[in-house]
């Protein structure tokens, strides 16, 4: 499943990236961040208000925000 | 011997302005980089052995391959690919120890230049807060460099960095090595910090819970709203007792020079030019740093990049992201370091809006316009139970700018920024408790800056305009402003800000305000000091003079102008200086100006339908 549908919380890994979908410097500022195949990753929290964007990222010992959209781009296995 | 430097290297939030902050003092230098719009900040330092270096600050940076104007200037300095500014002798890369895989992807990065480096294992109590013990020795294994452990914000470890800094070396450059790919450098990065984290507790982490509170998609909006309201209502009531401070101070002085110089045009340049005109900027000082204060805390606790990420949505919604937040919200400040803070936003598109827009939210310079007519104009008395008329008017302004800049957003994503939908990728920084003297550092220095621009640019404004106020001096029966200069530009352009119920008074204050807004104040004290008779009726309250003279449409119309209008010969040059040309500040004057007259316009004609004319 892609990133965007991971239910908060739930651990998953990074199993494929669609870069091509993304803006380059966005796709380097993620790489930079440790978004890339193989990352464990989970999402802790997700819009307000009840929206669904943007999304809170925990990778690492970092939490990194990001929009549904660059989600959209990210294949997870739940782990 | 030359001065040797020093740099500071690493990712964003590795803590490097605390650390900056602590090895330096307050003895700091800011300035751009030459040719480029980013800052440099530099400070002396003092070694062990009493030599004194230079160490800058560079830009926070995640590698070598940048992605943005201050990325590419760290990349240039520490190759030494900079023009004009000297590669620094010793790299002080700044990791932080509640993050070490993250940061040592970098650090590879620039320990792999083979220069003299020193690493400083930064944050190591939030480390601790983490349940995180990290050995240094260690890490030094594993990287090569010493490595000495720091907390900026205590100032532990910095007599050890600096004994590093100066028996620094250099080292073989790995130049046979060949240049290794992110992928490498994460998985290095992985195993020195394996080997480095000596224990790892699964301790519950803090900034997770205030996550929890901060980010709660009900809570988190309805928490920075409230800290948004404490932060107004802070700058509107704190300030006072040091404002009137001021007020009386200045009021001591012209009476001094009163008493104590003989009369004459040199008297009444300082009393009515100089202590009036620079007077009654200087007096919002304590506004403008209390603003600033709430501003540079929620930046230094962390708490600013939670706030972008709950706005997202709503910028989302006009064609922005949440990083336009931040630039926004200082904008509230002064539109000046907003404009330059669009910097970390990588969108080009979404930059050029952002500092397009910032001119709309309320800055400080617009206070004392506004203040003044409020003052004077509306009358302080409670509304609908106990809410004063004068705060919701002052209120009424700041969303009315607010909402002129989204709409604004909204119409320039669709037609001359029109682009791909922006994106909104951020860091959250680890919460920290955010320390007093780094604050006070840094208010200093956005004051200096307040106070320098009162010195310069308004004192010469207000001279200038006094001159041309004062001169030709007028004959016996004659008005002084009617004759002088200033007097007669200003019949010219009252014909263009008449439709719109613009005295004559008003279209001369607005001449020296394309300057700097707040001069608008001191110019209208100016012009009514100076065409007063006597000193009793100079020393009357300007307010009180604005009310004899001007009707309640007028006023509203002056307010609903000072929305719109660009009047700041500083925010334009910083436009400029932002996007390389004089097209998008050309731009900016234009329609703000067109949206100021329309505003102004609206404003004074459905008053008078009222009858308030």
């Amino acid at each position: 499943m892609t990133l965007d549908l991971l239910p908060l919380g739930q651990r998953a890994r990074i199993v494929a990236v669609d870069w091509s979908r993304l803006v380059e410097e966005e796709a380097i500022r993620l790489q930079a961040l440790g978004v890339d195949l193989g990352a464990t990753v989970s999402l802790s929290h997700r819009g307000i208000f009840g929206g669904r964007d943007p999304l809170a990222l925990a990778i690492g010992r970092m939490t990194v925000a990001l929009r549904r959209a660059h989600a959209r781009a990210i294949e997870v296995e739940t782990l | 011997m030359t001065q040797r430097r020093a740099a500071l290297v690493g990712n964003p939030n590795a803590g490097k302005s605390a650390l900056f902050n602590a090895l330096t003092g307050a003895r700091q230098k800011i300035a751009n980089y030459p040719g480029v719009t980013v800052e440099r900040k530099a400070g002396r330092m003092t070694l062990p052995g009493g030599e004194v270096i230079e160490l800058t600050d560079l830009p926070g940076s995640y590698g070598l391959n940048a992605t943005s104007p201050d990325e590419e200037v760290t990349r240039k300095v520490i190759l030494g690919e900079f023009e004009g500014e000297p590669m620094p002798e010793v790299l002080v890369v700044v990791l932080d120890a509640s993050n070490l895989e993250q940061h040592l992807v970098f650090a590879q990065e620039v320990i792999a230049l083979g220069r003299p480096t020193v690493a400083a294992l930064n944050m190591m109590d939030l480390a601790e807060r983490d349940g995180l013990v990290v050995d240094p020795l260690a890490l030094q294994e594993g990287l090569g460099v010493p490595v000495i452990a720091t907390v900026a914000v205590r100032r532990r470890g910095l007599t050890e960095l600096a004994q590093a800094i100066a028996v620094a070396e250099d080292r073989p450059a790995e130049h046979h090595r060949p240049h290794t790919t992110l992928t490498e450098r994460r998985v290095t990065a992985h195993a020195i910090a394996e080997a480095a984290i000596v224990s790892e507790s699964s301790r519950h982490r803090l900034h997770a819970k205030l996550d929890k509170l901060f980010l709660h998609p009900w809570l988190g909006p309805l928490i920075l709203i409230g800290l948004l309201f404490v932060m107004f209502q802070a700058v509107f009531s704190w300030a006072t007792p040091f404002a009137d401070g001021i007020e009386a101070g200045i009021a001591w002085l012209s009476e001094q020079a009163v008493q104590n110089l003989p009369g004459g045009v040199i008297r009444d340049l300082i009393t009515e030019g100089i202590l009036a005109g620079v007077g009654q900027v200087v007096v919002f000082l304590p506004q403008i740093l209390i603003l600033f204060f709430f501003i540079l805390a929620m930046e230094a606790s962390g708490y600013m990049a939670r706030a972008a990420f709950l706005m997202d949505r709503l910028m989302a919604g006009v064609g922005l992201s949440g990083r336009s937040f931040i630039p926004l919200l200082s904008s509230f400040a002064c539109a000046i370091p907003g404009i330059m803070a669009t910097r970390s936003i990588t969108d080009p598109k979404d930059r050029l809006t952002t500092i397009l827009v910032a001119p709309l939210m309320t800055c400080s310079a617009r206070l004392p316009v506004y203040a003044m007519i409020i003052a004077a104009f509306i009358p302080n008395m409670k509304v609908m139970g106990g809410i004063g008329l004068q705060g919701l008017v002052l209120l009424g302004l700041y969303l009315f700018g607010i909402v002129a800049a989204m709409v604004v957003a909204l119409v320039l994503r669709r037609s001359v920024t029109k682009g791909a939908a922006s994106g909104f990728i951020m860091e959250l920084p680890k919460y920290q408790m955010p320390r007093l003297g780094d604050l006070l550092i840094a208010l200093w220095q956005r004051a200096w800056i307040f106070l320098r621009r009162a010195g310069t640019i308004i004192f010469m404004v207000t001279v200038v305009l006094w001159l041309l106020l004062s001169f030709p001096r007028a004959e016996p029966g004659q008005n002084q402003i009617d004759a002088s200069i200033a007097g007669r530009l200003a019949n010219g352009l009252a014909v263009v800000v008449e439709p719109i119920g613009f005295n004559r008074d008003i279209a001369l204050s607005l001449i020296p305000a394309m300057a700097a807004r707040e001069v608008a104040v001191s110019a209208l004290a100016t012009s009514y000091a100076v065409g007063a008779g006597d000193e009793e009726q100079q020393a009357q309250q300007l307010g009180e003079r604005l009310r004899g003279k001007w009707s309640l449409a007028t006023a509203l119309a002056f307010l609903a102008w000072f929305v719109f209008a660009p009047q700041c010969m500083s925010t334009i040059a910083v436009t400029r200086r932002e996007t390389n040309g004089w097209k998008w500040p050309t731009f900016m004057l234009v329609y703000l100006f067109g949206l100021a007259y329309l505003f102004a316009g609206l404003t004074y004609w459905t008053a008078v339908w009222f009858g308030l004319g």
